[in-house]
């Protein structure tokens, strides 16, 4: 695998605010359009029950909002993601255009899928979430930088520090967010540790 | 000072440590299912990869299974479409699978104690965010994404920080009517969903020691509602005795070995904690949750809060749930009208919770606008509960008995909730849409709880059942 193609060091983009706390992953992605066996297509999914009444019908919502359509960045409050294991959510969002999440705080598998897909997540503190979404809100034209590098972002001239795992960022400046590929290289260590574990061997 | 079980069993599981400085975990068993699995094995075939062990990976299928009609092909092609995946890959890859032929098949959560494949000490992993269910027998166990599935299969192994471990002393015993589900809404409540974010949650003390296997699995189960990844108990006899002559149990040769390695992985008594949370559960009354996350409940006796009793941020988290549940704040949850009442779910589709439930149905008749719903988790549960006649007498009190899976928990199978239905539930998320309908409103709480809500048709307190 060429990591050089897989490096994330910086993101740019238009950003899409979506307020309130502890936005589960059912909101992200309802259950009934996982029954998929691919990802491919999940974008259109992505807070479905939130943009559509049940005839269809447009509700008012930031994914529905034309000012917003070529957005990269998502903004979010608190716990975001909580609830199921599902990779369809940050898939879905990932698959509608999403290429880094900034939030005060986000559900540990969530965090933890996004990783693995090369999707940075980012927590800044609530004055500052608050102040990006407004500025967002009030102008969906402006554009945010990334650097994850220095662990700043900028939005009109503005610098905002943000925090990131460090197993996080290293592998998105090393390009190795794609795990498959370094656990495979203790392959020899991972057989060894098989060998260690009593319940492995049924404890002959 | 002395090692906790979770640091133990994570240092003899891990491989080292990755350039990322995460570290590489290994995964002593691997659980599947039909909806999280197929893009992972998509990715493996993609990649020209093998699968590693294939001996430590088994499936079952549970989340779309119909629970009333089960002739294949099934009525939704999609859901036939996941079940063929599933059939095919784990052809394959050599993977064990128990399908609807097998005497075995049942919610991934329920078959993996129940088959003896759960053990004290194991690291397990599963595509599913209730796999801390495991936690229960004193292994390590937690929910994975589908990337990290790939990696599982393709390696064994998984990359993961190691997170810190909160104690949670439970003392005190339980009153009469009061039940495991109400331990964990309550500590759900106290902590809150995002309080265990970064922990795994270590159950202990006393009156851990004298709740049963399944129990446990009840309160490990919902550790994810609180935002722990892992919940796990230490195990002693009662794990010990639940373990004996299941099929993939230690045969009786080694028994005494697998005992010591057991007793060897528990907390010591000295044991280092990053962080100490007490309850005592004497006092404790059963828990209803009135809102759209799990951490929104009270106990029967109490009243829905005022938002002016809370802060800002919670504010605007309640008032959402006030109007997506049309409930008024201040307002009591005894006496609300259900619409739907299901029984059921790897929170407390096990046996013990269907006697429970069966005992409250016994000779009395669900409240004739209800729809009520009992699901058992596996077929092996569905085959106890027929021999104990359990499966009559719910018919007979107007229940549906159904065939074992995920059902009406996630509703990604035919039951569903119907536009603003509100069901008294079993299961573990009353997240908005979770039950299938956009609409549709969930009240979580003990099985015990949901039988009594079925025959009255309204919530009341199961202490005193001689309202119905």
């Amino acid at each position: 695998m060429d990591t050089s193609k897989m490096i994330r060091d910086s993101i740019s983009g238009r950003c899409i605010a979506v307020r309130g706390n502890d936005i589960d992953t059912d909101r992200i992605i309802p259950a009934r359009f996982m029954k998929v066996v691919s990802f491919a297509g999940l974008g259109e999914y992505a807070f479905y029950d939130e943009r559509y009444t049940g005839n269809g019908d447009k509700k008012k919502h930031p994914f529905n909002d034309e000012a917003f359509s070529s957005a990269s960045i998502l903004l979010v409050n608190k716990n975001f993601g909580c609830g199921s294991s599902r990779e369809h959510a940050p898939q879905a969002l990932y698959r509608a255009g999403i290429k880094a999440i900034v939030g005060e705080s986000f559900a540990e598998i969530f965090e933890g899928n996004c990783s693995v897909m090369g999707i940075p997540v980012l927590t800044v503190s609530s004055d500052d979430i608050e102040n990006l979404m407004s500025e967002v809100e009030n102008n969906p034209e402006v554009k945010m930088k990334i650097d994850i590098n220095v662990k700043q972002l900028f939005l009109n001239e503005k610098a905002y520090n943000f925090n990131i795992p460090d197993s996080s960022r290293l592998s998105l400046l090393n390009g190795t967010w794609d795990s498959t590929a370094a656990l495979l290289n203790a392959r020899n260590k991972i057989i060894s540790k098989s060998k260690e574990l009593p319940y492995l061997h049924a404890f002959e | 000072m002395g090692k906790n079980l979770f640091n133990k069993v994570w240092d003899m599981h891990k491989v080292g440590t990755l350039d990322s400085g995460l570290d590489q975990l290994f995964i002593g068993l691997h659980l599947i299912h039909e909806v999280t699995s197929p893009q992972a094995f998509a990715m493996i075939k993609e990649r020209k990869l093998k699968v590693l062990f294939p001996e430590r990976t088994f499936a079952t299928v549970d989340h779309i299974v119909p629970t009333e009609n089960q002739r294949r092909p099934f009525r939704d092609p999609l859901a036939e479409k996941m079940m063929e995946a599933l059939e095919i890959n784990t052809k394959e890859y050599g993977i064990p699978l128990y399908d609807l032929e097998s005497k075995n098949q049942g919610i991934v959560h329920i078959i993996g104690p129940e088959l003896g494949l759960t053990q004290p000490g194991m690291t397990i992993a599963c595509g599913d965010s209730h796999t801390s269910t495991h936690g229960a027998f004193g292994s390590i166990a937690f929910g994975v994404g589908t990337s990290q599935i790939r990696d599982i299969l393709a390696t064994q192994t998984i990359a993961m920080s190691r997170p810190k471990v909160r104690l949670i002393n439970i003392i005190g015993a339980l009153p009469k009517g009061v039940y495991a589900k109400d331990i964990i809404l309550k500590i759900i409540r106290d902590l809150g969903v995002k309080g265990g974010i970064g922990y795994a949650y270590e159950f202990g003390g006393i009156g851990v020691e004298h709740l049963s296997m399944e129990e446990r699995m009840t309160i490990c189960n919902m550790s994810i509602e609180g935002g722990a990844r892992v919940g796990y108990m230490n195990p002693d006899d009662t794990t010990f005795k639940y373990m004996k002559g299941r099929p993939f149990s230690p045969k009786e040769k080694n028994y005494q070995k697998a005992l010591d390695y057991w007793n060897s992985i528990k907390s010591d008594s000295d044991a280092d904690y990053d962080d100490t949370y007490t309850l005592n559960v004497e006092d404790l009354e059963p828990m209803v949750t009135w809102g759209i996350n799990p951490g929104q409940s009270v106990s029967i006796g109490e009243n829905m809060p005022f938002l002016k009793d809370l802060d800002t941020d919670e504010q605007k988290t309640v008032s959402q749930a006030y109007r997506h549940m049309g409930f008024e704040e201040g307002s009591p949850i005894k006496g609300k009208k259900i619409d739907v009442a299901f029984i059921g779910s790897c929170t407390n589709g096990r046996i013990s919770d269907l006697r429970i439930a069966a005992e409250i149905a016994k000779g009395r008749k669900v409240a004739s606008e209800v729809r009520a719903l009992v699901v058992p988790g596996s077929k092996l549960v569905a085959k106890q509960a027929e021999e104990e006649g359990l499966d009559k007498i719910f018919t007979e009190a107007g229940f549906q008995w159904r065939n074992a899976g995920c059902s009406m928990c996630l509703a990604m199978n035919p039951d569903k909730l119907k536009g603003k239905e509100i069901s008294a539930s079993s299961s573990n998320r009353n997240f908005i849409g979770r039950q299938g309908s956009p609409s549709g409103r969930t009240l979580l709480m003990s099985p015990a709880m949901v039988a009594a809500a079925a025959i009255s048709g309204k919530i009341i307190d199961i202490r005193n059942l001689k309202e119905i």
